[in-house]
């Protein structure tokens, strides 16, 4: 298997051969973000476009077809056309919050995809506590949501922030405990050895029953949290139009609008990362020859291959069922994830004392 | 106890309940014969409509130019709101005879409601319902059409 | 009005203000240019205040200068789902009031074509149902098989959706050749495709959640406010003219008025459903006896009705569609009122919102199936 790592590292040395620290961690952190800026408009045009045919397909019709052969440029066009938006400012809005709301929302994205492992040594950031960090940054996003309702000065848009607001810090919990239970398993935070020790197979089918729980759980607290699919309240356009960003034109609604799809990437990918083993290819305990097979396909493939998987799984709920109600979300939440996630964690931990998992 | 089994039960109906729905959109993604767009300009070709379909009044011309409108009128009177005006003129024919034919069919596309009333009332079967349905047009003036086509004359024998 | 709350620090009450919302004229789920003024306290709704009046066309004094044929147009752009059955209202209005007898053959096909009418409008308020709750899918679902029976119109009269197809004294034209065939192609394929709506949503844990106990109607209520229709009969409101009152060919065929007793919007969509069934019956109870004949009566060119009052009401797919006519003798009528369906379910929107939350609000509005310019006309 290929380590990025001696590709990093050899960038690193040949930097710092003429350069001093300063400058050559600086230009680190230039082509870091460069990377992650193409890959977050990369993400965003081919998700909007995946997003856009899939849901066609599900429901009869074709989709974008005008725009390239099969309607390819149409998200690019779309695109276009943002940026060339009036950007639109309610009269009484609170200008400065009004403006500062979708960075907030693009810069919790961007932290949180700061952390996804890519492949093996293809991770800009490595904590030890990882998955502590990625529930953390990824929490931030609410707090944009809010600002965005508050500061347009419309009232639905204050429902939507309101309703987001109570969603999104509920289903928080479900998202981290249902991770912990994996952790416990793993036994580290880290995001990089969370994956190495899938190297004889996957937590989801090593992990008997509870893993399962915790992933099933984890899928419907993360659509929730990206406020996609039946859990869109605060966008919930029969209801609130568009909830938070009723008022946002322009590149201001194009922030909003992608880091909602980079959001069901990030969820995607920790899904795929902790349940399903990130780049780590399909392993079989110690079938040396089918294990051998399996590693020629390369890691990235395998990463991008599950998070396509649990991204389609998102979108298929997302045009399947009908939207929940704001008590019911919490119901859902505080009655049922909740109370299933600390008795399953629990009987995790119990499997992981016994040392019962494969 | 009780309790439990039900709350857990309960857990198992509803899975089992948005599967079936995930079934039937799953059929479908998977199933892509049964998609029903048609894409309109692209099968223009082939776009044709069924035989009744009301899409604007027209007058019939034969190949000589000529009508069957003698200009009574009675699709104004049929007519609910006002789409058509019938403006005619007196001619002296061969024989001396001073004789009404119609000056200008004017037919107001934009403000026909398509009831088919006045295509009922005509004595002739001067008019009728073309299949023809892309009325777009840039200026609302071009919606105001004259029926009649310069030159034409009432055809022989009908009275 | 909004609780009062204390400030835990100064212990004096809080101010708090009921929060108006304008829901409406444009919003994407009161279908039109409804707009209703909610009183609010959070997310839970105190007060509905439908504001009427901004697709107001006068169409009842238009029908005052109008002749009787003239008029049957308009009542196409009231109920533009079932345009059919207003049409004919006005019809059966008419021809009660010349004592005219209609041909076996239009009666019949009539009832064909308020069945399919029903359906049509019936599916695509299911597809719009399932849009309001969030599952957007089930629109197009919906819109597909409606398709197919706005085919059969537009090759019968050559209108899909503001048909005009009764005239007083019968039909504008005789059926097409190829309508039976289509009728029958779609029967089949629609009872193929029910169930699938069934799974969809009816058995939806979410859906279940949404509409039980949502929006509940009693029967004394229902009648009060004179809520008729799939909506009034969801509550046990035993009103289905097509049954108490038949007309054209409705004393020939079998059918079950589909009723229930709950009252909630899950009842409503039940009922909805069931209606589905009961008309794909009637259509197949139909189809093949079309009566051979004429397809219109013999009328005069310019129909006068004798002097006096008449009331004619239909059963539309929103419920009771009602025409009274008073005639002077002339050539149009001295007045012309309409008694339409959605007027009175909306009536009633308040009473059923009243403690719901804004989500419960979109469900209710689209149980009651409203049509905008059937209410405003």
């Amino acid at each position: 298997m290929y380590d990025f790592k001696s590709l990093t590292d050899s960038i690193h040395t040949s930097l710092s051969a003429g350069l001093s620290p300063i400058m050559v961690t600086i230009i680190e952190f230039v082509i870091i973000a460069f990377a992650f800026m193409i890959l977050f408009t990369l993400l965003g045009l081919i998700l909007v476009y995946a997003e856009r045919k899939i849901c066609a397909f599900f429901q009869l019709r074709l989709g974008p077809m005008r725009v390239g052969k099969w309607g390819m440029a149409q998200t690019a066009a779309d695109a276009v056309k943002l940026i060339f938006k009036e950007p639109l400012v309610t009269k009484n809005a609170d200008k400065f919050l009004f403006n500062l709301a979708p960075f907030i929302i693009i810069l919790s994205t961007f932290l949180a995809l700061g952390a996804m492992p890519f492949a093996k040594g293809l991770h800009a950031l490595d904590f030890d506590i990882g998955v502590l960090y990625l529930t953390a940054v990824s929490s931030i996003g609410v707090i944009g949501i809010l600002i965005a309702g508050w500061s347009s000065d419309n009232k639905y848009s204050l429902i939507g922030a309101m309703r987001s607001g109570a969603q999104v810090v509920s289903y928080e919990l479900s998202v981290g405990l249902s991770l912990l239970t994996v952790v416990v398993l793993a036994g580290s935070l880290q995001f990089s050895e969370i994956i190495a020790s899938q190297e004889a197979g996957w937590w989801i089918f090593r992990g008997h029953i509870p893993a399962l729980i915790a992933f099933v759980i984890f899928m419907i607290a993360g659509t929730a949290e990206t406020t996609r699919g039946p859990f869109d309240l605060p966008e919930a356009e029969s209801e609130l139009t568009a909830g938070f960003h009723t008022e946002y034109s322009g590149l201001k609604f194009a922030f909003f609008f992608l880091a909602e799809f980079v959001n069901m990437f990030i969820i995607a990918g920790i899904g795929a990362t902790v349940f399903l083993g990130g780049w780590m290819p399909f392993h079989i305990g110690n079938w040396e020859g089918f294990n051998r097979v399996m590693d020629f396909i390369p890691p990235l493939f395998w990463f991008f291959g599950k998070v396509t998987f649990l991204i389609f799984l998102m979108m298929w709920f997302k045009w399947t069922f009908p939207r929940l109600r704001i008590d019911q979300l919490l119901r859902l939440e505080w009655k049922y994830l909740l109370p299933i996630n600390l008795v399953n964690i629990l009987v995790m931990a119990f499997i992981v004392l016994k040392g019962w998992q494969f | 106890m009780k309790a439990i089994i039900k709350y857990i039960s309960s857990i198992f109906k509803a899975l089992k309940s948005l599967f079936r729905g995930m079934a039937v959109t799953g059929h479908y993604i998977s199933h892509p014969k049964e998609i029903i767009t048609q894409q309109y300009p692209e099968n223009r070709e082939t776009l044709k409509m069924f035989d009744m379909f009301r899409g604007e009044v027209v007058l019939t011309h034969n190949e000589r130019n000529e009508h069957r409108c003698t200009g009574c009128s009675a699709c104004e009177v049929a007519c609910p709101n006002g789409s058509i005006e019938i403006i005619s003129k007196r001619i002296e024919m061969p024989d001396g005879k001073k004789k009404k034919v119609i000056d200008k069919f004017v037919y107001h596309l934009s403000m026909c409601t398509f009831c088919n009333l006045c295509i009922l009332s005509c004595p002739t079967d001067a008019i009728k319902m073309s299949q023809d349905f892309e009325h777009a047009v840039f200026d609302r003036s071009q919606l105001t059409k004259v029926l009649n086509k310069t030159g034409s004359k009432l055809m022989e024998g009908v009275r | 009005m909004a609780e009062t709350h204390i400030n835990t620090i100064s212990g004096k009450p809080l101010e708090s203000q009921e929060y108006l919302i304008n829901m409406g004229p444009q919003h994407p789920s009161t279908h039109g240019v409804l707009r209703l003024l909610l009183t609010l306290d959070g997310e839970i709704i105190h007060k509905v205040e439908p504001h009427l009046g901004y697709i107001h066309r006068s169409i009842e004094k238009m029908c005052e200068k109008d002749s009787y044929t003239q008029i049957v147009h308009l009542t196409d752009r009231m109920d533009y789902l079932s345009s059919h059955m207003n049409n004919e209202a006005v019809s059966l209005a008419v021809e009660q009031g010349l004592e005219l007898e209609m041909p076996e053959r239009v009666k019949v096909i009539r009832t064909i074509i308020s069945e399919l009418t029903r359906l049509s409008s019936h599916q695509l308020w299911w597809g719009v149902f399932g849009m309001d709750l969030g599952a957007i899918t089930t629109f197009l679902y919906g819109f597909r098989d409606r398709e197919m029976i706005i085919d059969i119109f537009e090759e019968t009269c050559g209108a899909r959706l503001t048909m005009n197809y009764n005239v007083p004294g019968g039909l504008m034209f005789d059926i097409h050749p190829n309508f039976q065939k289509r009728t029958k192609a779609f029967v089949a394929h629609f009872k193929q495709k029910l169930p699938e709506y069934d799974q969809l949503l009816t058995g939806n844990v979410i859906f279940e959640l949404r509409t039980k106990g949502v929006g509940i109607l009693s029967k004394e209520d229902a009648i009060s406010y004179g809520v008729t229709g799939p909506s009034g009969r969801a509550s046990g409101f035993s009103n289905d003219v097509r049954k108490h009152n038949p007309y054209s060919a409705y004393s020939q065929v079998e059918f079950k008025e589909a009723l229930s007793e709950e009252g909630d919007s899950y009842a409503r969509y039940k009922v909805r459903i069931q209606e589905m069934w009961e008309s794909l019956s009637i259509i197949e109870q139909l189809i093949d006896n079309i009566p051979e004949g004429d397809y219109k009566a013999k009328t005069k060119a310019v129909i006068k009705l004798p002097k006096g009052e008449y009331y004619q009401k239909v059963e539309t797919a929103r419920g009771e569609f009602g025409v009274y006519i008073i005639s002077e003798g002339g050539k149009s009528p001295y007045r012309l009122k309409f008694r339409s369906p959605g007027f009175s379910n909306l009536s009633a929107l308040d009473h059923m919102a009243k403690g719901a939350k804004i989500g419960d609000l979109v469900v209710i509005m689209s149980t009651l199936d409203l049509v905008i310019p059937d209410i405003d006309r």
